[in-house]
């Protein structure tokens, strides 16, 4: 757990680099966030993910799973690799502001 | 009288038929239970069975030896839910009415959710280990195996029994030393997340066990589909990995019967409350064990903890008290590693594994985030607590809420 200042506002982060709160949360911060994980425009199909999570996550804070994402919005999985490329379960999370499912070990 | 109707008896519907039979008034409540499977598996034991250290006595009994008297078992395939009904259609044309439901309907494999899975090699140099089937499939095929590429997969999260996969590297290495042929294996972990450990702490106690048992592992590897004649599985960001031989934990969901209901998530699992397991529209239906869309894992003791947790309240439930128990998503979980060894975990929805001793702090005896022999023997003891004990409802005596006595805490969070 720590502090860092992300497009101009101080926020708390846990050990992993998610926001503690995700009402912290900006699109500005989006924008930096998604710069430093490698994407560095964030497009209209980008947008289009990261808005679906923040509707559907922000109640519980955690980002919908990458199948319910699949669902939802009709973007194909191997879209949601171009556009989030290695791990988009966890990017999508990250520029959302929003924690993954939890890990068992 | 009125209807409790179980649906699924695996570890989760027997353990609470067993142990509602003896709080329900047997005049004032019938206990109906469904399962398509007339045996019952103990199927942690699955691990053991490739291994050929266990045989099908270990994990397999007929499921009538622990439905206790008072409570009928239908085999039958569940075709739907009809919750506004109260009802609930079987495959072969019946129905069953309910006043409660308890859904314990488990998870399954879905090897057909990724393409080339189930075609020519399947069994034959591609194999799974979480069905009895696969597991001594799987056994018979290693007996003769003359080494090569082996590959452990797993498609995609949540998993029944998350650390099976890593016990199963670990055993494997252990298996063919004891082969002797050890340097004929290449042993190599493919997963979808970052790495084989996930969680803080456990990562940085037990990162690098598997690379020190000689276990490559390939991170952030999602499968699209695997290549039945080139042998190799292929990613979405189109990466490859060649294999000889395949062990893969495929796609895992629930019940078939659930999705048919409309009352699943994507994976098929039934959303409910976290603490008392009932369904946030239909107040008189619960579920139970892996059939539950909860933040914790799928695992046989946390569906032990849950009943333990239900069964009481479901009492005060029915008296018009308000539901006290709350569920903290507990688990305990050895982890089985070779050479007669064993790590153990303990954890709920907030606290992550983490170092010290279980039960009692400083002697344990069971060392948790750590190997030990005495855990090793825990684990093998405990198939006979399972078969003797827990699935007939009788209390283990261990609390089903998660303590922090012997635990030392360290600083990190999810």
């Amino acid at each position: 757990m720590g502090s860092r200042v992300i497009a101009g506002k101080e926020v708390q982060l846990t050990e992993n680099g998610f926001l503690v709160d995700p009402q912290d949360w900006t699109r500005e911060m989006a924008l930096e966030i998604a710069k430093e994980e490698g994407i560095e425009i964030m497009t209209e199909a980008h947008w289009g993910i990261i808005d679906f999570c923040r509707q559907e996550g922000l109640e519980a804070g955690k980002a919908p799973s990458l199948r319910a994402i699949v669902n939802g919005t009709g973007v194909s999985m191997k879209a949601l690799f171009e556009l989030f490329p290695k791990s988009p379960d966890k990017k999508v999370a990250l520029i959302s502001g929003l924690r993954m499912a939890a890990r068992c070990i | 009288m009125k209807q409790l109707l179980i649906l699924g008896a695996g570890t989760a519907g027997t353990t609470v038929a067993n142990r509602l039979r003896k709080m329900l008034d047997s005049q004032a409540w019938g206990i109906t239970i469904v399962d398509q499977d007339a045996r019952h598996y103990y199927q942690p034991g699955f691990l053991f069975l490739p291994f050929g250290l266990y045989s099908q006595r270990d994990v397999m009994r007929p499921k009538t030896r622990f439905i206790p008297g008072g409570v009928e078992l239908v085999l039958a395939q569940i075709e739907a839910i009809q919750p506004e009904q109260n009802r609930v259609r079987l495959v072969d044309g019946r129905s069953l009415s309910y006043d409660f439901l308890v859904i314990a309907t488990g998870c399954r494999n879905d090897p057909e959710a990724t393409p080339g899975m189930l075609e020519q090699e399947w069994r034959k140099s591609i194999f799974d280990f979480y069905t009895y089937e696969g597991a001594q499939a799987l056994g018979e095929h290693l007996r003769t195996w003359d080494g090569g590429r082996l590959v452990v997969n797993i498609v995609d999260y949540p998993i029944k029994c998350p650390v099976a996969p890593l016990e199963f590297l670990m055993l494997s290495d252990w298996f063919f030393q004891k082969k002797g042929m050890r340097e004929r294996v290449e042993i190599t972990f493919v997963t979808p997340l970052e790495g084989a450990f996930n969680q803080p702490i456990s990562s940085r106690y037990l990162g690098g066990i598997l690379e020190r048992k000689g276990v490559k592992v390939v991170p952030e590897f999602m499968v699209e589909h695997v290549d039945p004649d080139a042998k190799k599985l292929v990613a979405y960001d189109e990466s490859e990995v060649a294999f000889d031989l395949l062990v893969t934990v495929p796609l895992n969901r629930g019940d078939a019967a659930i999705n048919r209901s409309g009352l699943g998530d994507e994976l098929d699992y039934v959303p409910v409350d976290m603490q008392t397991f009932q369904h946030p529209k239909h107040a008189n239906i619960f579920v139970l064990g892996d059939a539950a869309a909860l933040p914790t894992s799928k695992a046989g003791s946390v569906a032990h903890y849950a009943t333990d947790c239900f069964s009481e309240n479901f009492v005060r439930h029915l008296r018009g008290q308000s539901m006290q128990s709350r569920f903290d998503g507990h688990g305990t979980c050895f982890i089985e590693s070779g050479f007669g060894k064993a790590l153990m975990i303990d954890f709920n929805y907030e606290v992550e594994p983490l170092p010290g001793y279980y039960p009692l702090p400083g002697i344990g005896p069971f060392a948790l985030l750590k190997e030990s022999r005495l855990n090793h023997w825990g684990k093998l003891i405990f198939k006979d607590l399972y078969w003797s004990y827990l699935v007939k409802g009788h209390d283990l005596g261990v609390p089903p809420l998660m303590s922090m006595t012997g635990k030392r805490r360290e600083t990190s969070e999810a």
